[in-house]
């Protein structure tokens, strides 16, 4: 029967309109008062009662919540989470950088808690505003120093507020991602949990180099 | 009484939404026919070849994710593949599946791109298109599970991958599997039973199976042609000899021949991916730093490696004169060498079917200009 295709494709168009929606309504979705309710964890009544302007916003489904895509811990944020203390500003990171964005200057005099003697850093930028994220200076780095951040907001009117310097990754939040680092994955660290890691001993190392290893790779070994 | 015409000349392109990518047509028209056709490229030219020969050899990869950016597993799979021959390199067995299975899935990501544009060309106002990229959407997440990012992957590395799968890789991957088969028996149902779908793409645009030889086409160009040729059983590379699959093949040659093979290979990749997760055992996923260090010094040589790409044979050719980077590079890219017969498919075809053609031809400009 001529047609009998196209109502069929029909029928498959009727079957996904009742189906789940895929769409995520980044970065606010609207929601009902029983949706706005369960957000906040109280009873609708409760809710109402509480917050009677946004109650009745809820109401009229012009209530609106934040909405995120779940997203995996591997993922290449944006924000670079750096240990100062394990940095020894050997610029391995900057040396395989394939488009030479990273920017270190440093000075003799340092003191590092791996290698004891170590480089002092005057300057670690980070130009975002060229980097593509492929995370080959969080591959590079020695010591598990540097790790790729878990955001990607960062709109920005000025090019050069895209620069990250030393000052923003010692005060960033420091949620790591898990690229290339696989001690967060065997325990489950989820950035997207609202966890961080304050400091370097709660990261831990991959291969942590035993006392004896260190002792020879780097006194005996400088003799 | 009959009108007189005479022979228009237009300009098609090279904004982006009216062709696939800045792409550009000079086309002259006769009434409705097409009389003339210049293909006209090079708006997204970046010298990525010219870069690669200032970067090392590790460096490169994030160059060939966005070398073909719907199939960028692919890419780097070939260029890995080019370096592991150059340097003899012996990939490790994990890796090696791995990378298997990324590019399977990237080539269902690839043709269900491929068959949501075509549709869209026909002019179906976006509902297959959303479809097809809720798949894609699927495989994209996948992708963010194994390496952190959707499309600019930069997953592979010399000797094999970066890092091994995640534990809820498998389950999702395995569920995912379960779930394609009958996502792609409906949107087949929605689309090859179609009588609008047939009027408008059988018999339209077709090439001959001498003509394809001729014009060196590949992928599922020349199997929509009735010509068996896959690099995937007839020059196996990493372990595609290992894996069965079926190679399909439609005689007609037309846009809905084109259509169909890239419906009919997504289920073989399932076949594939199936096999690749039963023989993968535990083991380390690249070789150790000490056998492949981040700084790769290849001998003096050069090295080429096909593989078939999600568009055809997708090639690179390295040259080194022994130092970090290589000497030249150069990329055989699928999609540009089908374009080639661009003028035999479209001359005599009418203004309609033009784009459907085209999308028919699945390309890529940031291959095509690389």
């Amino acid at each position: 029967m001529q047609g009998q295709g196209l109502l069929k494709g029909l029928g498959v168009t009727m079957k996904n309109f009742v189906r789940p929606v895929h769409t995520v309504q980044y970065p606010d979705r609207k929601v009902g008062l029983l949706g706005a309710a369960k957000r906040a964890g109280v009873s609708p009544f409760r809710f109402f009662a509480d917050n009677p302007r946004e109650g009745l916003k809820a109401l009229l489904f012009i209530a609106t919540v934040p909405e995120r895509v779940q997203q995996a811990p591997r993922f290449r944020g944006n924000e670079f989470t750096w240990y100062e203390d394990r940095c020894t500003g050997c610029a391995s990171c900057a040396k395989y950088c394939p488009l030479g964005i990273i920017k270190i200057v440093t000075h003799p005099g340092g003191i590092d808690v791996q290698e004891g003697e170590s480089y002092a850093i005057d300057v670690f930028d980070i130009d975002i505003g060229r980097c593509m994220f492929c995370g080959l200076c969080v591959e590079a780095c020695p010591y598990d120093a540097l790790h790729m951040g878990s955001q990607f907001e960062r709109g920005n009117y000025v090019r050069n507020d895209l620069v990250i310097d030393i000052e923003q990754l010692r005060s960033n939040l420091k949620r790591p991602s898990s690229w290339f680092r696989p001690q967060f994955e065997e325990r489950k660290f989820d950035p997207f949990k609202g966890e961080t890691v304050d400091d370097h001993y709660k990261a831990g190392r991959h291969e942590q180099p035993s006392p004896d290893e260190l002792k020879e790779r780097w006194v005996d070994g400088r003799k | 009484m009959t009108l007189k015409t005479e022979p228009v000349t237009i300009n098609l392109g090279p904004q982006h939404p009216s062709t696939h990518g800045v792409f550009r047509f000079r086309v002259t028209f006769d009434g409705e026919q097409i009389a003339d056709i210049e293909p006209i490229f090079g708006y997204l030219h970046r010298g990525s070849e010219k870069l690669a020969e200032e970067r090392t050899y590790a460096q490169v990869v994030t160059l060939t994710d966005r070398m073909d950016y719907v199939s960028s597993m692919l890419s780097n799979q070939a260029y890995i593949l080019a370096v592991e021959k150059l340097c003899g390199i012996e990939p490790s067995p994990r890796g090696v599946w791995l990378r298997m299975i990324a590019a399977e899935l990237q080539r269902i990501a690839s043709h269900m791109v491929a068959i949501g544009f075509l549709l869209q060309d026909l002019g179906t106002w976006g509902t297959p298109l959303t479809y097809a990229m809720r798949e894609r959407e699927s495989v994209l997440e996948m992708f963010e599970m194994l390496c952190g990012a959707r499309i600019t992957n930069s997953y592979l590395r010399p000797g094999g991958v970066f890092m091994d799968a995640p534990v809820e890789f498998l389950p999702v991957l395995d569920s995912f599997l379960s779930a394609l088969p009958h996502r792609i028996d409906e949107l087949e149902s929605y689309l090859t039973g179609n009588e609008i779908i047939f009027a408008r793409t059988k018999g339209v645009a077709v090439l001959k199976p001498e003509i394809a030889i001729n014009a060196s086409l590949t992928g599922p160009m020349i199997r929509a042609s009735g010509i068996d040729w896959d690099l995937r059983h007839r020059d196996p590379y990493d372990y595609y000899d290992r894996v069965s699959f079926k190679r399909p093949l439609h005689r007609a040659g037309d846009n809905f021949a084109r259509y169909w093979v890239r419906m009919q290979e997504m289920r073989e990749c399932i076949t594939i991916i199936r096999q690749c997760v039963e023989q993968m055992e535990p083991g380390p996923v690249r070789p150790s730093h000490d056998d492949v260090p981040y700084l790769l010094r290849p001998p003096v040589g050069d090295a080429y490696v096909a593989i078939e790409g999600s568009k055809g044979e997708l090639g690179f050719y390295l040259v080194s004169d022994g130092g970090i980077s290589p000497y030249r590079c150069h990329v055989r890219a699928p999609s540009f060498i089908n374009l080639t017969l661009l003028r035999e498919m479209l001359i005599g075809t009418l203004m309609g079917d033009l784009f459907v053609s085209f999308g028919s031809v699945d390309l890529n400009m940031g291959e095509v200009d690389r």
